[in-house]
């Protein structure tokens, strides 16, 4: 990129007057915004870039070139699941059909539309053998909220046996059980939920403490809302136990959660529903290939086993019973039936009720549509191979590498193992400067720092999409930062070297942020 | 390496308590730094606050992680070392002289929950 002439912020680039448009003469008395009052009008102009377009379309054509994503190579982010997003996912999310559409369309309008919902929300309640699905939520936290908002809802709907001591009732529970490896984001949405977080030990190998468990259900029971938990933990291990514990947590009245970050490792060998837990949310932008990174878009539908259905949110599409005195009920299409008929008419209904809202409309749309592709290119027999091959793939890397990076906990992981640094530390060489080292060879950094069980680790996450060749180039990869922290080792201190920026104070960004730019403005 | 002090009363999160007659100097162990990184900000609590032990009293974020802190023992903060506000990073230059908070001990009898130095260190192994 030359930085001189097209700048690191478009800031940088700008001069006073300069644009990219003209407008008609008239156009100041034509539009003008004496109608609106006088508290809503800028005093002064808003300080945005004046540039020409070429200079904008080259500063921002040169920015992308430094960009990396799962296009441009390995991308072993572990617990983001960063698949390949398949071409003819965005083809079909950029349909006019679709993208054109509007959410307040009426539904006799958009059947199609509706149709992809309400069949993705079935293949996923197949996949993950439960019920029903809202694909409302927006991202996976969100989903998280949007099933612990279920749960409360379904507790203070309970009906309170008779004889119970006075004040009581099911609504009361308001502890959620979550282990202590879990994700950031199920303490966070169970506070958000107004619910009281109690925290549940693992073991060494990071599994969850069933004594522990055992123990807090005895103190507690009753007022144990939820568990949450993650399978396989965040550990990539996969959790032996499962089926016990979701049974103690039933026995205590609770319902048990399923965080899907991790369900890629399991997609098409075994089934949330069917280890107990009640609701779950699946994060469509890891497991079904949608892309995210940059803020998303992401989607994060919430799934209930039966008997929970009434409690997820609004709008929902339904099919309601075909009649069978009337002809093709239960075809889609256009049905122009008189005004109060058609409702009845209709083959998929957007219903848009009182009770739980959670978002926007049906949520992130285009995302739903390149899910729904994904399953329907894979198809039945191959979406079988996703979990196996991702494991596979995990359980190559571990044992190739754990000669030279430190492994904490033996034998089979799921969809992504951890390790704990390298095995040499002698030389001082960290996590952070392994994962800095790997992308002056073009890959992008593994999570680092994460799980917090370990001081030192590095979380690699292959997915099923990687060829061996590329698995094996990684592979030799590190084992030559390993020999480099050995041999020099502050070349790999003081990585990277190859890339547009070298190594950032990261301290100096966290402790003086600066997060606006005013300097050129009036030059 | 991570350095031990002696005389200090140690938690298994990491907290440490210099006793001073009626007072206790509460911080976070050289360990602890060095298992955190650099440190970027404390959240401390203020003074009058009171803080229970096995409680949460405030939070100590690195460039890796944030944790929080939680209490050894219960009391009354009687003054926060404000130094930290500016300069987190003087925890990682030396843990045990910087405290965070000091406290005035409800229950001195809570100290006879907390291990001492060379238990500390089998903790940390």
């Amino acid at each position: 990129m030359n930085r001189t002439l097209y700048g690191n912020l478009i800031f940088e680039l700008s001069k006073k007057g300069r644009k990219g448009y003209s407008l008609p003469q008239d156009y100041d008395r034509t539009h003008t915004t004496a109608e609106l009052p006088e508290a809503l009008r800028r005093k002064e102009a808003a300080r945005l870039p004046e540039c020409d377009e070429l200079t904008v379309v080259r500063h921002y054509t040169n920015l992308s070139h430094n960009n990396f994503g799962v296009n441009d190579g390995f991308y072993p982010l572990g617990s983001c699941t960063m698949k390949y997003n398949p071409v003819i996912n965005e083809e079909i999310a950029a349909m006019k059909a679709f993208a054109g559409l509007h959410p307040l369309q009426p539904a006799e309008t958009c059947q199609g539309a509706l149709e992809v919902y309400y069949n993705l929300q079935q293949s996923l309640a197949e996949l993950a053998g439960l019920s029903e699905f809202t694909l409302n939520p927006c991202a996976g936290a969100h989903g998280e909220l949007t099933g612990l908002m279920v749960i409360r809802a379904y507790h203070e709907s309970v009906t309170v046996p008779e004889g119970s001591p006075e004040g009581s009732h099911e609504g009361s529970r308001t502890k959620v059980l979550i282990p202590d490896s879990a994700h950031g984001t199920n303490p966070a949405s169970a506070a958000v939920c107004g619910l009281e977080v109690v925290e549940v030990k693992s073991l060494a190998d990071g599994t969850v403490d069933v004594d522990h468990l055992r123990q807090l259900l005895d103190e507690m029971g009753d007022q144990v809302a939820a568990m949450m938990m993650t399978n396989p933990n965040t550990l990539g291990i996969f959790e032996p136990r499962v089926l016990e514990i979701t049974e103690m947590v039933h026995k205590a009245g609770g319902l048990m959660y399923y965080d899907g970050a991790n369900l890629n490792a399991l997609l098409g060998e075994c089934r949330p529903g069917d280890m107990g837990f009640d609701v779950m949310h699946i994060n469509l932008h890891k497991t079904f290939s949608t892309p995210h990174g940059g803020g998303g878009p992401g989607s994060g539908p919430v799934g209930v086993r039966k008997g929970l259905e009434q409690f997820l949110p609004y709008p929902r599409v339904t099919r309601p019973t075909p009649d069978p005195s009337r002809q093709g009920g239960a075809e889609l299409r256009i049905v122009t039936a008189p005004a109060n008929e058609r409702s009845e008419a209709l083959p998929l209904t957007g219903e848009r009720g009182e009770g739980l809202s959670i978002g926007s409309f049906f949520g992130n749309y285009g995302v739903m549509l390149k899910a729904y592709a994904y399953i329907l290119s894979l198809g039945r027999e191959n979406v079988k191979m996703v979990g196996p091959l991702a494991t596979l793939n995990a359980n190559y890397i571990k044992e190739s590498l754990k000669d030279d990076y430190l492994l904490p906990i033996e034998g089979l992981c799921k969809h992504e193992v951890v390790f704990d640094g390298l095995v040499d530390k002698s030389t001082g060489v960290t996590t952070m400067d392994v994962a800095k080292r790997l992308l002056d060879y073009g890959y992008h950094a593994p999570t680092i720092y994460f799980p917090l069980l370990f001081h030192e680790s590095l979380m690699i996450e292959p997915t099923e999409n990687e060829s061996k060749e590329t698995i094996d180039a990684f592979i030799d990869v590190m084992h030559r930062i390993a020999a480099e922290a050995k041999s020099d080792p502050e070349l790999v201190k003081s990585a990277p070297h190859n890339t547009p920026i070298g190594r950032v104070d990261d301290v100096l960004a966290a402790k003086q942020p600066v997060t606006t730019y005013w300097k050129s403005i009036e030059a | 390496m991570a350095n031990f002090e002696s005389g200090l009363y140690y938690s298994e999160s990491h907290e440490y308590v210099r006793v001073e007659g009626e007072y206790g100097y509460i911080g976070i162990s050289d360990y602890a730094q060095h298992a955190l990184g650099n440190v970027v900000y404390v959240d401390m609590p203020e003074v009058d606050d009171e803080v229970t032990a096995g409680e949460e009293f405030g939070a100590v974020e690195s460039v890796k992680a944030a944790s929080d802190l939680i209490a050894p023992v219960s009391g009354t903060v009687v003054e926060i070392n404000e130094s930290l506000d500016d300069e987190p990073e003087l925890l990682n230059k030396d843990a045990f002289a910087n405290w965070i908070i000091k406290v005035q001990l409800s229950d001195p009898s809570e100290l006879d929950n907390l291990m001492d130095v060379e238990a500390y260190k089998k903790h940390c192994e």
